[in-house]
């Protein structure tokens, strides 16, 4: 039978008279509490920006007919060589089409599956930019605008004008802004492309587009999927890249294995293409973590430590609540309580201090050529982080409290009332 | 007469730093209403006596009644539930939790047994420390009050659950002449007004002397 209400009283008479050193241990869980929240808001924040960066404009499966050598090539078939090692020189990759066959048919099939969440036809070509004499490389991806704001986020790429704009203008192109930079070029200007087979288009200048990426900002430019087919000479059938976007990301794997069996094309899906991003984002994870649990290690030690001091301080009246009437479980529950108190006052304010720090950096302005739509630094909060550390907050002041509160039920009255 | 506290062939022996026999086969009863002390030079065994009795220690050999059931062997929870309710105390050094006022302390033991509502134990705390005379102190801080006035809260405490028997360990040794005066004149109206057993441990022969039965001690072995 326990009697909480006494007990607590008890407690909080504690925790009340030395109010100092309860604030100091409670300051200890704070600042560890708030010095997670932080941390962990900003890191996995700065982490869903730098993902955000690649994996927006990533599709989740890329479908496109790669340039390569036959797997088999002729000799291989031939079957008096078999037992024997052979080597074939100069090896050169099967002539074959660029773009995709049946490309349009096999939209429609991708269109229909229920996990997919939008395919999107490209056609990718190779240009120069002509300025007066000067020839420029560049790329040229023609595109549904419309769709590609929708599902890639590339409106947050546009630094001036807008995918709509691309939509409604035959012959627009949206620029690289390194490309405008170079041929210093403004929006309703007309710049002239060149295919590799030859031929010059005047295309309108509809926007800029800046992916913060230097390099790819100098050769890159987009226009609408028919006029790059105009350009090439091509029918409207002419695909070179499908991209899908999935509703689940797992999703992507086993789809894009399917297609590559299927069609007998090369289908990427993003986790092989970024695996790197995957690791980076585990091991800011792992260090926020460390970092958080060493601030809570240090805060239970400093809770550990004044319990101690309060339980030798109160020799005398754990020997007299033994001595009327109470057990050693009420005792070490009067101790614990006090540090769950500790714990939880604690833990409370720290999430507040948290938020506060986590609200004051939201605000702080962050810009970056590499991230045009970044005003402030990023910030992710979730609230499970906030259970986490109230969580954390708990345990530990548990653990803090759990070995002196243990103590103290141990301790034996008579030899404190014969001692004295 | 009914027996409060009866005690059958208690040995005890201390450990360290080497193998001393402390009590030697002690036997003796309490009756309900008798007022006894135990004396004995320093170093006899009367306070360890009186601690195995309190059953507060629980390494000795022999047996203890408490309202004639047996109590040797019981669970220290169950022993705690049985000091809380039948055994009060007052201890030469007053021991009183000295952040608590002096109200608070005296209810305490009662709020711990929890066999009252927080009225009734208001309204008995009030009446006990009416009836020892410091009813003005029930604010004060059990730390801001004299010596004498902390043995009377003491005594009030250990009465807040109307127990079978108190028991003192030198009440008085701590105290000047009037205020040991006061004290045993509290606990003589308390056994000859309300029929308490009590069991103090003394060294005071002027208060031994006026207890209904003196228990002698010497080397671990009662006396007389």
């Amino acid at each position: 039978m326990v009697n909480w209400a006494v007990i607590l009283n008890i407690s909080k008479t504690h925790l009340l008279t030395k109010i100092k050193q309860t604030a100091t241990a409670a300051l200890g869980v704070t600042f560890g509490i708030g010095a997670y929240i932080t941390l962990v808001c900003f890191m996995t924040g700065l982490n869903a920006m730098l993902d955000n960066l690649i994996l927006n404009q990533t599709p989740h499966v890329h479908i496109y007919n790669e340039i390569k050598p036959s797997e088999k090539q002729p000799l291989t078939m031939y079957g008096n060589v078999k037992q024997s090692f052979s080597i074939v020189h100069s090896v050169k990759p099967k002539l074959s089409q660029k773009n995709i066959h049946n490309a349009l048919p096999i939209i429609t099939y991708l269109r229909n599956k229920k996990e997919v969440r939008g395919v999107l036809p490209q056609v990718k070509t190779q240009i120069f930019y002509i300025a007066g004499s000067i020839e420029l490389g560049g790329n040229l991806t023609g595109i549904n605008p419309l769709d590609e704001a929708g599902l890639f986020n590339l409106g947050d790429y546009i630094v001036e004008g807008s995918a709509e704009a691309l939509q409604n203008t035959d012959n627009g192109i949206l620029l690289g802004i390194g490309i405008a930079e170079k041929m210093a070029l403004k929006i309703g200007d007309r710049v002239q492309v060149s295919p590799i087979n030859g031929g010059v288009f005047p295309l309108k200048i509809v926007g800029f587009y800046q992916s913060g990426i230097a390099d790819l900002d100098a050769v890159q430019s987009f226009t609408k999927i028919k006029t790059v087919q105009r350009i090439l000479g091509r029918t409207n059938n002419y695909i070179t890249d499908i991209n899908v976007k999935m509703y689940d990301i797992e999703q992507a794997i086993p789809l894009s294995k399917k297609i590559e069996q299927q069609f007998k094309l090369t289908a990427v899906d993003i986790k092989t293409a970024n695996a790197q991003f995957e690791t980076g984002t585990k091991i800011r994870n792992l260090i926020t973590y460390a970092v958080s649990i060493t601030l809570l290690i240090v805060a239970g030690f400093g809770v550990y430590n004044i319990l101690n001091m309060l339980i030798y301080e109160k020799m005398n009246d754990i020997a007299i609540l033994k001595a009327t009437g109470f057990s050693g479980k009420d005792v070490q529950l009067i101790f614990m309580s006090q540090a769950m108190i500790i714990g939880f006052v604690g833990g409370i304010l720290g999430l507040l201090i948290g938020l506060g720090l986590v609200s004051i950096i939201d605000t702080i302005p962050f810009k970056t050529e590499a991230l045009p739509t970044v005003e402030t630094y990023p910030i992710n909060l979730d609230p499970v982080f906030f259970v986490i550390g109230f969580s954390f907050a708990m345990i530990s002041t548990f653990l803090a409290g759990y070995l002196p509160s243990k103590k103290a039920r141990k301790i034996d009255p008579v030899k404190i009332i014969r001692g004295q | 007469m009914s027996i409060v506290l009866e005690a059958r062939h208690i040995n005890k022996y201390f450990k360290k730093p080497v193998l001393f026999h402390v009590l030697k086969d002690i036997n003796f009863q309490i009756k309900k209403g008798e007022f006894a002390s135990i004396m004995g030079k320093s170093g006899c065994g009367k306070s360890t006596l009186l601690y195995i009795l309190s059953t507060m220690d629980t390494d000795y050999e022999g047996e203890l009644f408490l309202n004639n059931q047996l109590i040797t062997n019981q669970s220290s929870e169950h022993l705690s539930v049985l000091r809380n309710k039948h055994i009060g105390f007052v201890f030469q050094f007053h021991y009183l939790l000295s952040e608590f006022t002096v109200f608070e302390n005296v209810m305490l033991p009662a709020k711990k047994l929890g066999e009252k509502s927080l009225q009734e134990i208001e309204y008995d705390a009030y009446e006990k420390l009416k009836k020892l005379n410091i009813e003005h102190l029930a604010q004060k801080r059990a730390s801001r009050i004299s010596g004498g006035e902390k043995q009377r809260v003491a005594i009030a405490r250990a009465l807040i659950n109307n127990p079978s028997i108190i028991m003192g360990d030198e009440p008085t040794g701590n105290l000047d002449s009037y205020n040991a005066e006061n004290v045993f004149n509290i606990f003589k109206q308390l056994t000859d007004e309300q029929g308490l057993s009590l069991l103090i441990v003394t060294h005071d022969e002027d208060f031994a002397n006026k207890t209904h039965r003196i228990i002698q001690m010497a080397d671990g072995e009662i006396v007389v």
